[in-house]
């Protein structure tokens, strides 16, 4: 892959396109940008027709072990197979397999120095470099994160077991890049580093310096997922990291998708972000209505707020706590209201149906809720990003915040 | 071929203006002047009693046989509109129980409807809530006056009478209204069956009385008098007295002897109005369908298709298929090779398997296909027998549905050769 830079800000914040992804190079996707989320490849509760109702997805699918692995019985012998089958019920796209579900609960604790453990709907799975490894060779994904150890979340993590995860992050690293070079399966498939190192910056300067001069195509961020510290030492940390990064490559960030975060961590040196955010937000029965419209528009002058109430969560620790950025439509005050989710919003939800309606299914526990609001979220977060895109091009990222944060005035 | 309902009469054309309001006035009058369900019957098989027609409704035609998927709350689970559109569905129901209780009558008309409300361009049929009330809820008691029950949501008293039921009926605005039935269970026998009879011609009487739209809602009459032929020819004899648009087959389907069961529906279509539409409720299982059809039935509704679907259980021209098997987990077919279905067009059974135990999309997948397979099912009866050659269909349907001819259930070889079709 190839990344090419069109605008830099502050010498951080960067705006371009990553090119020839793919096995055959075949695809490209804009920057600062975001992956599609999917549960083994599907876009949660949307079949093939519901999901291409929404203009211009990511051309990158993102799916995990952690999805796939259920009984490693299975698994070892079976999944190459069924893998081929299954991915041509995709759409043409390009594959990256992480780890974790970043939308799925993680415990901890199970993590030794030679292994890791995904949690699968049958349980803990615990997997070293070599059986990680034959999973990347039978999934043979466009691209994959190397095995890493990122559980520093927790608060009160000591210094000495982030110095772990660093140290092991970097094993595990060069033990996948030995296999990688040798497997032919994986000809023409990128490996992107983690950089680890909780929340102490002398562990991150060093793991991303190391990290660094590996021969990886990019750099995943782990260990900064909502919840595990708040966005100032976030936006510290990461601009301290990207600091210590190649300029052309890629970095993603895991487990931040919360749209203030997101626009803090471009501005700090994030290219990718995972998409699990709007999936979140429909399990809570919520559509994201956030504002993202920078550009002088007559219309939205006079536009009713669509927030009544706004509730600041100063901690999410939670990940399942509805944020300011969403309407609950459980809410009674949706009964009988005939507006669309959002107006002038172009998904199929909001061309063809109305709050009474979407309330009414969700107050009815109708599966069709869960169908309509996913592509409500997908399309909004979406589009979302090409504001980002929009404003990081027309210098208007200061406005853009105020806008989303609802702290615009008009 | 024949052709039943109002005449039209061709509309006047005129070259002035001084006419043209004058002729939209009386196209205005013509149209309204036509009934909300015309049949025509399109093809007659000779051997059976089977029947294909078109079934013109207010919202768009139908052709029969058909079968009708259930969407209980104004949603089929997990379809989009769309989606059942693009399987080729004309019509579809919903529950007046259900949508009487959420969001309620009021609000759905304030949506324009349940089409409007559900965003449906097609038909809509509701059934009284009589069913749900008799089977979901704890009955307090019935009574001339009507059903009394107790609401799930806040324990309150509620009645539904013969005019409550078309009320909310009228306000949700189907295409065809069932009327409130007095329902007994077909396993009950005794003086219970003859009482509930006699009332559901009674409140036949009292709904079409309610009926605020007659010319755009077309009320049903059902027909009961559970497994007794005596009882049921009374009904029959008395309900098609009224100038009702078409006639529901209650009272079975309701676990009783499939001996019994097809006596009673042949026994009813022998003596239902030709051409009128004859509604054989509760009845989904693809052996049911095809025998029913040759016993003379034109429309179905049932759940077990969308139901089974999401326990993972795919219907196949040979039976069925529960994808959540381990003998899946490596099966690379799609749920059936022949079918055009956007599932089987895409999926594997292994991927299906998989799915099913990380995203609830893999219940929308086998939605999908049994739907498509209802219909399709429905649509490839409809042809051969607009070829004239559906006996020869349903032994190529038994040939395939069962391993061999000693394992047709007994019923339906017997239902079948009463209307000259011999299976091997």
């Amino acid at each position: 892959m190839k990344l090419e830079l069109s605008k830099v800000v502050q010498g951080r914040c960067r705006l371009g396109q990553l090119k020839e992804i793919g096995r055959m190079g075949q695809h490209s996707l804009d920057i600062p940008g975001c992956l599609l989320y999917t549960h083994l490849g599907t876009v949660p509760h949307l079949t093939q027709d519901t999901l291409h109702t929404l203009s211009s997805l990511p051309t990158v699918t993102q799916v995990t072990l952690s999805n796939m692995l259920w009984d490693l019985k299975f698994v070892l012998i079976e999944l190459l197979l069924w893998f081929c089958c299954f991915s041509l019920g995709l759409h043409d796209t390009v594959l990256y397999c992480s780890l974790h579900d970043s939308a799925a609960h993680r415990p901890t604790g199970h993590t030794t120095n030679k292994t890791v453990s995904v949690w699968g709907s049958g349980g803990r799975i615990e997997l070293t470099v070599a059986k990680f490894m034959a999973l990347q060779r039978m999934v043979q994904p466009d691209w994959y994160q190397a095995m890493a150890d990122g559980e520093t979340w927790q608060t009160g993590t000591s210094r000495k077991r982030v110095r772990k995860s660093v140290d092991r992050s970097l094993a595990h690293l060069d033990e996948c890049l030995l296999v990688h070079q040798k497997s032919q399966e994986l000809d023409g498939v990128s490996v992107f580093g983690v950089v680890e190192g909780g929340d102490i910056l002398e562990e991150r300067l060093c793991s991303a310096r190391e990290t660094a001069k590996r021969p990886v195509a990019g750099f995943c961020l782990d260990g900064f997922q909502t919840g595990a510290m708040d966005q100032a030492l976030r936006s510290q940390l990461i601009a301290a990291v990207t600091e210590e990064l190649p300029e052309d490559k890629p970095r993603l960030l895991q487990g931040v998708g919360r749209p203030d975060e997101v626009l803090a961590c471009v501005e700090a040196g994030v290219d990718l972000f995972e998409g699990f955010f709007p999936f979140q937000a429909t399990e809570r029965g919520c559509a994201l209505c956030f504002r993202f419209d920078v550009t002088p528009d007559p219309e939205s002058a006079g536009r009713a707020r669509l927030t009544g109430v706004v509730k600041i969560y100063l901690h999410c620790d939670d990940q399942t706590h509805m944020t300011r950025f969403e309407m609950d439509l459980k809410d009674k005050r949706h009964q009988d209201d005939f507006r669309p989710l959002v107006e002038g919003c172009g998904c199929y939800c909001c061309r063809n149906h109305q709050r009474a309606y979407v309330h009414h299914l969700l107050v009815t526990n109708e599966l069709l809720a869960g169908v309509l609001l996913m592509m409500h979220n997908t399309s909004h977060y979406h589009s979302f990003f090409r504001a980002v895109r929009e404003a990081l091009a027309n210098d208007k990222m200061d406005l853009l915040r105020r806008r989303v944060l609802g702290t615009l005035t008009e | 071929m024949s052709t039943v309902g109002g005449n039209m009469a061709a509309p006047i054309t005129s070259e002035t203006d001084g006419n043209i309001k004058e002729n939209s006035m009386f196209l205005k009058k013509t149209l309204s002047a036509v009934p909300p369900l015309t049949l025509r019957i399109v093809a007659e098989c000779p051997v059976t009693k089977a029947r294909a027609c078109d079934l013109t409704l207010p919202h768009s035609s139908v052709s029969t046989p058909v079968f009708m998927p259930v969407g209980t709350q104004g949603t089929l689970k997990g379809i989009t509109a769309d989606q059942l559109e693009g399987l080729g569905c004309q019509i579809c129901l919903g529950n007046t129980y259900h949508l009487g209780m959420r969001p309620g009558p009021e609000l759905i008309e304030k949506a324009n409807g349940l089409h409007g409300f559900m965003n449906w361009r097609r038909n809509l049929l509701t059934d009284s809530g009589g069913f749900q009330m008799v089977s979901l809820v704890e009955l307090s008691e019935v009574t001339e006056e009507g059903v009394k029950f107790k609401s799930p949501y806040d324990g309150k008293e509620i009645l539904l009478s013969p005019e409550k039921s078309i009320s909310i009926q009228n306000s949700l605005g189907s295409d065809i209204m069932m009327q409130l039935d007095d329902v007994v269970s077909s396993t009950v026998k005794g003086p219970r069956v003859e009482e509930a009879m006699h009332r559901s011609i009674r409140w036949l009487d009292r709904c079409i009385a309610a009926n605020k739209h007659p010319d755009k809602q077309n009320l049903f009459a059902i027909i009961q008098g559970g497994l007794d032929a005596e009882l049921r020819k009374a009904c029959l004899d008395e309900m098609t007295k009224r100038d009702v648009p078409g006639f529901a087959i209650g009272g079975l389907s309701g676990g009783e002897e499939k001996d019994d069961f097809w006596r009673m529906v042949t026994l009813s279509t022998d003596h239902l109005p030709r051409e009128k539409p004859r509604y054989l409720m509760g009845v989904g299982y693809a052996v049911d369908l095809v025998v029913c059809v040759a016993l003379g039935c034109d429309m179905f509704d049932c759940v077990f298709p969308t139901r089974t679907a999401r326990f993972g259980s795919a219907l196949v021209p040979w039976g069925s298929l529960q994808v959540k098997q381990k003998q899946y987990a490596k099966d690379f077919q799609p749920i059936d090779p022949d079918c055009q279905c956007p599932t089987c067009k895409r999926h594997s059974r292994a991927y299906l398997h998989a799915l099913f135990k990380s995203d609830t999309a893999a219940m929308h997948h086998i939605t999908i296909h049994n739907i498509a397979y209802q219909l399709t099912l429905m649509r490839s009866v409809r042809q051969s027998i607009v070829e004239g050659r559906f006996p020869e269909f349903i032994r190529t349907f038994m040939k395939r549905m069962f391993p061999s001819p000693d394992q047709y259930p007994g019923w339906a070889v017997e239902a079948l050769a009463s209307v000259n079709v011999t299976l091997e």
